[in-house]
Order: structure tokens, then sequence, then C-alpha cells
């Protein structure tokens, strides 16, 4: 059986076009050298610290948790980076990388557009080209964020094939790759696709639990019971988990987007309702017919309509070391209002459905015991979309 | 090993692509059918799936026409097994991984094996991961078809010597499609194919013109199409059939004069 490079467990691999074979491999070989590279991580911790605003709080949510009753909750607040969420910890290290390894121009996929609007702003600062695929459903649901992109110079092209969301984007992004792959950079925003991304995302996003694992410890002198975050492709949830991977006593929770129920065909709910096969060149967990066509999932959140899951998360559920858990849309806006009217802080829809987690299980914990909730992104974005769920027609 | 050499022995080859089910299979085996009388030497059967992503936009189209319309692997199977009663030259699958995988590899390739499909190509399983599927595919007969494209540079040599059946050469940058211009050397490739291997190779992406054929296959050992027969599907429908066949024909014998 094939066991070839970038492989957790038996998910992952590099099935892509021949075509793009040597760029992954360039690829590959260019992170190997400047992933250990003292002045590439200097540069990178400079733009972490200095642009985006790292280190991220560890909030103590000490309404939530009283009104709760239960465990200690704490809030990794990736929605204070700017650009409103965790994708710019990705987006500055691939951009820096692709400046290295001489490209000018970066692509990129985009659900909900924060992605997007990332490499948009990465490619402003450092001098790029930047062009993002968008299903055209998205930029619909998401019209401010394309305006955004637009604003920082970014080319936003509406993606009409398939369902018109975050896979067709992602697939189209890969058939622009293997046209100019010269000059550009495919800046892939998740823990997907083939080697070595979904390694690379990965280092990048793992800034998120090597600050709040050492935060945790400076506020309460141990480690938590468990850490919650989203999961689409699943890079804020790896970079959540990651440096708490070896802590089998932190349990690691990824909250999928079930949409209207794993028990309806409107679900994105990959680990709960997928099944292994092969896809936007990786071996993982995937939403799909018997005869291995994927199917058209359903989300409310852009950003977790996707019908795939990184294959680190696949891993992580094969081996029983994370646990994934559904979360509908109802529970998911309903915990959006919550932490908004408790907290005063206004989630991103996807955080929202580990918010929404957290409200079913801190009540079942006892009150010494402690959960880190990452809060992936900000939710002004969502605010028209959420207003609409509820019957009310805003205007941005 | 597959009956794939035939459809080298008469003189440069020329390989149309058709997407089973597009728009309905009845169809296709009238273009199966009007392909192979008007001198098609090889077919690659296309196997939709739901996201093509080495298609440009006009076979992404077919993929979504015959899927809508309820294509199967089952039904194409059983439709390859009849169409086998009265067409004789060398069939091959085009799909991806995913379709393969999700059948159960052992179970497909002893489907291909016993439908008379010698080889398959699938642009989602590069050299690093044809050990997925290629022991069970050479237990049954099955040639796994390589890929080599135009950035494959330091890859060729390597990629050729483990090459059977035929060599897919890819002729340019980018998706499926048909193109004005093809700017890559492929000379210069086939020439590396050479030194390494004995086994045919066949250029495809953006052919669709006699002339672009002729030339292309004046460098190697035939020409594929793909985009364009499509295209001929897209307009005529379920009348399409004496329409491919005229093309076929035309092609065939402008490779025929490389």
């Amino acid at each position: 059986m094939s066991q070839s490079k970038g492989r957790f467990g038996v998910h992952g691999g590099q099935y892509i076009p021949e075509t793009l074979m040597n760029a992954v491999i360039e690829l590959e070989k260019a992170y190997e050298h400047y992933k250990n590279d003292p002045d590439f991580n200097r540069e990178l911790t400079d733009l972490l610290n200095n642009y985006a605003g790292r280190p991220s709080l560890l909030y103590y949510a000490d309404k939530m948790t009283k009104d709760l009753g239960g465990a200690k909750i704490y809030l990794k607040r990736e929605d204070l980076n700017h650009t409103g969420s965790h994708k710019i910890n990705n987006v500055l290290g691939q951009a820096l990388l692709a400046k290295k390894m001489g490209k000018t121009r970066l692509i990129a996929e985009t659900g909900a557009g924060q992605h997007g609007v990332a490499t948009a702003t990465a490619a402003a600062l450092m001098g790029m080209e930047c062009v993002v695929f968008m299903g055209k459903e998205d930029t619909e649901r998401q019209a401010l964020n394309v305006y955004r992109m637009r604003l920082l110079g970014a080319e936003v092209i509406p993606v009409t094939s398939g369902t018109a969301t975050l896979k067709d984007a992602v697939s189209e992004a890969m058939r622009e790759w293997t046209t100019r792959i010269d000059d550009t950079h495919y800046c892939l925003g998740s823990v997907m696709g083939p080697h070595p991304f979904p390694t690379i995302v990965r280092d990048f996003q793992a800034v998120i639990s090597r600050e709040s694992r050492a935060q945790i410890l400076e506020a309460e002198g141990r480690l938590p019971d468990a850490v919650l975050a989203c999961v689409g492709g699943g890079s804020n949830a790896i970079g959540s988990f990651y440096h708490f991977i070896p802590d089998e006593g932190v349990r690691l929770i990824g909250c999928e987007a079930a949409g209207r129920g794993i028990d309806t065909f409107e679900t994105a709910a990959t680990v709960n309702t997928g099944r292994i096969g092969i896809f936007h060149g990786m071996k993982s967990y995937f939403c799909q017919d018997k005869y291995g066509q994927i199917a058209p999932v359903y989300s409310i959140s852009a950003g977790l309509d996707y019908p795939g899951v990184g294959p680190e998360h696949a891993h992580l559920h094969d081996i029983g070391r994370a646990e994934y858990v559904p979360v509908t849309d109802d529970e998911a806006v309903n915990a959006f209002e919550y932490l908004s009217r408790t907290e005063g802080i206004i989630p991103a829809i996807e955080s929202a459905h580990a918010v929404a987690h957290a409200i079913k299980l801190a009540p079942t914990m006892d009150k010494d015991k402690i959960i880190i909730i990452t809060i992936s992104g900000r939710g002004d974005k969502d605010c028209a979309a959420i207003a609409r769920y509820r019957g009310e027609d805003i205007h941005e | 090993m597959s009956n794939i050499k035939d459809a080298f022995r008469n003189g440069k080859a020329f390989i149309p692509f058709i997407t089973c089910g597009d728009p309905d299979l009845e169809t296709t085996a009238k273009v199966v059918r009007a392909a192979a009388e008007n001198g098609a030497d090889l077919i690659e059967l296309g196997i939709p799936f739901s996201d093509p992503t080495a298609e440009g936009p006009v076979i992404q189209g077919a993929n979504i026409r015959a899927l809508a319309g309820g294509i199967t692997t089952d039904k194409i199977f059983d439709f390859v097994a009849e169409l086998r009663r009265d067409v004789k030259i060398p069939l091959v699958f085009m799909t991806y991984a995913n379709v393969v995988f999700s059948y159960d590899a052992e179970r497909f390739m002893a489907r291909c094996c016993e439908t008379g499909v010698g080889g398959i190509i699938l642009p989602d399983l590069p050299y690093e991961e044809k050990d997925e599927f290629s022991d069970i595919a050479r237990r049954y007969g099955v040639d796994i078809i390589s890929l080599i494209a135009p950035t494959s540079a330091n890859r060729i040599a390597m990629i050729a010597k483990e090459a059977t059946g035929f060599i897919y050469v890819v002729s340019s940058l980018g998706v499926t499609g048909t193109r004005s211009e093809i700017t890559t050397n492929i000379g210069d490739i086939v020439k590396v194919i050479r030194e390494n291997t004995d086994v045919p190779c066949a250029v495809g992406f953006g052919i669709s013109k006699p002339e672009q054929a002729k030339k292309m296959a004046g460098l190697s050992d035939g020409a594929i199409v793909g985009s364009a027969i499509i295209k001929l599907l897209e307009q005529y429908g379920k009348d399409a059939a004496p329409y491919v066949g005229e093309y076929v024909k035309s092609m065939k014998e402008a490779v025929m004069e490389a």
C-alpha cells in the first residue's frame, strides 16, 4: 500500500496532477530550509507580533463561566488578530516563504472570505499580485469580504462550477496553479491539499497552542481539561490542538458543521458522516456517495462548508486522540448570539460552532475544570447573514 | 500486459476521449462505434467525477451532464461489457483516483479485466502515489498510464522507466481544453522518454485541429483529443455520432500524414 510523503497514518499524500509535482517538491525543499532559518523566523515573528498583533489574548470568560455553572471557560482570541481571524498566521508565513522562493503572485481559495482577505492583506504588504477564487454563492453571502479583498488590491474571481462554494474555489485555484506555476504560489488556507501543505499550514497555525499552552499555565498553573475549536478543513483546530497533542489529559474536541443535522443531506460534518477517499490532493475523510462522487455539502457557515477534512485530523480521529462532534446551524446561531450578549464578543459563525459545543459541555464538568475555546475569527462579516437567518433583512 | 500496444501498430495513433453517459449511454455507444469505425486506434472512456480538477470547462460540462443523467461506475462497466461484443479496439478508462478507490481498487481492476479495458488514466495519481493501485492493476493486466507534463523536467526519465501501456504527454500547462497554440517543446520531452523506454507516447491537451494533431503525432506516436469531441456532443447531443465519426476520420488521416 502507498506510503508516500506527508502521511498522517494512512491519510495525506500527494494526489495531484504531474504538472504540479515539481512545484510542490520545490515548495517542500524551500520550507524545509527556511523553517529552521533564524532570519526567516525572526522576520516572521516580527510580522506576527508587530503587524498581526500577536500574541493573541487568552481571555477568561467570567460571565459565561458563571452563567453555564460548570468548567472555567477561556477564549483564545484569534478574532483580535489583524484582518480578524487566525488565517493571517498561516498567510504571513506562506507569503514570506513564497517571497523567499522568488514568487511574485499569490493565488488563494476562500470560503467565508477570511483567508482571502488575509492573503490579499499579505500580498499588499509584500508587494505581490493576488488573485482569490471564491464560490459565487459565498461572494453573495460574504459580500463585505469581497469588497475588502478588492480594496486591498486583489482580484476576486467568483467560481460558478459545482456547488459554487469552498470546494469549487479550491478546485479552481488548483486549476489556476497548473496554468501558471513559475511566478505563482498557491497560498492554501487550510491544513489540507497535497503534502507539504497540511504540514506547512499546521506549523504556521501552531502558534495558537504554543501561546495558549503557556498562557493557561501562567493563569492557572495547570493544563486545560479540554480544547475546543471549529473544524472545516481544520486549520484553526490543528493550530489550537497541536502543542496539546502530547498532553494526554487534555481532550481535543473539533466541532464540525452539521448544517441542518447529520441525519440530513444538508450537512458538512465530514468526520461524522463521511468516508475515506482521495480528493483535492489528499487521502482523508470526505462526504461522498458510494461511487466516490463528492457530496454537495451545506452549512450556514461558508468557512466550514467543505466536504473534506485535513488528513492530520482524520488521523487524530482514527487513533482516538481527538473527538469530532457535530454542531447544527441552529446551535451555532444561538451561540453566536449568546457570546455577543454574554461577553460582548461577536464571534465568527464558524467559531460559534465551538462556542455552541462548549455551552453543552461546560455545565457537565466540575467547576475546577478548564475549557479553552478558540474564537478563530470575529463575526462582523456574518451579521447580515445571521439577521437574515432570523428573518430580518438588513443592508450592509 | 494489456492490448494497448495494438493501438500503435497502424502507424501513428489517433486517440479520442469520450465521457460515458454524456448525455446518455445510448449516445455514448453510438459515438464510440462511430469513432472506432472511422479509424480511432484506442478510445479513452471517461468515468465522470463530480469535481474533475484537471479538466477545463468543456469536459467539466460533460461530467456534469453525465452525472445529472444518473451515470454510475457500475452502469459504465455493464455498458463496456455490452460494447465489447463488437468493439475490438483497445479501450482505457480516464477518471479520478477517488472513483477507483471508492469502488474498491481490486473490484475495479477485476471488472476492467473482465470487460477488456486495458488501462486507466488517473490525472490525480502522480508517480509518487501510483503504488496506491499499481500492484493490483498489474495482477489484472491493467496498465496505469503515466502522465508526463511540460514541468516534469528531471522527472521524465524516472516516470518513463516504469511506464506501461503508453505514456500520456501533456502538451501544455493548465487544464484540458482546446488551445490555438502549443508552445511546449514536445520533441525534447519525447527524446528523453525514448532514451528510457520503448513504451509508445501520445500527446494530449489542447489539440483540436488536424494540423495540430499531425504536428504532435509527428513528434510522438499519436495524438489524443478530448475537448474538441466533447464540444460536438455539447452541440449535437444525441445526434452527435456521425459528426464525431467524420471528425475522427479527418484526425486519423491527419496523424497518418505525420
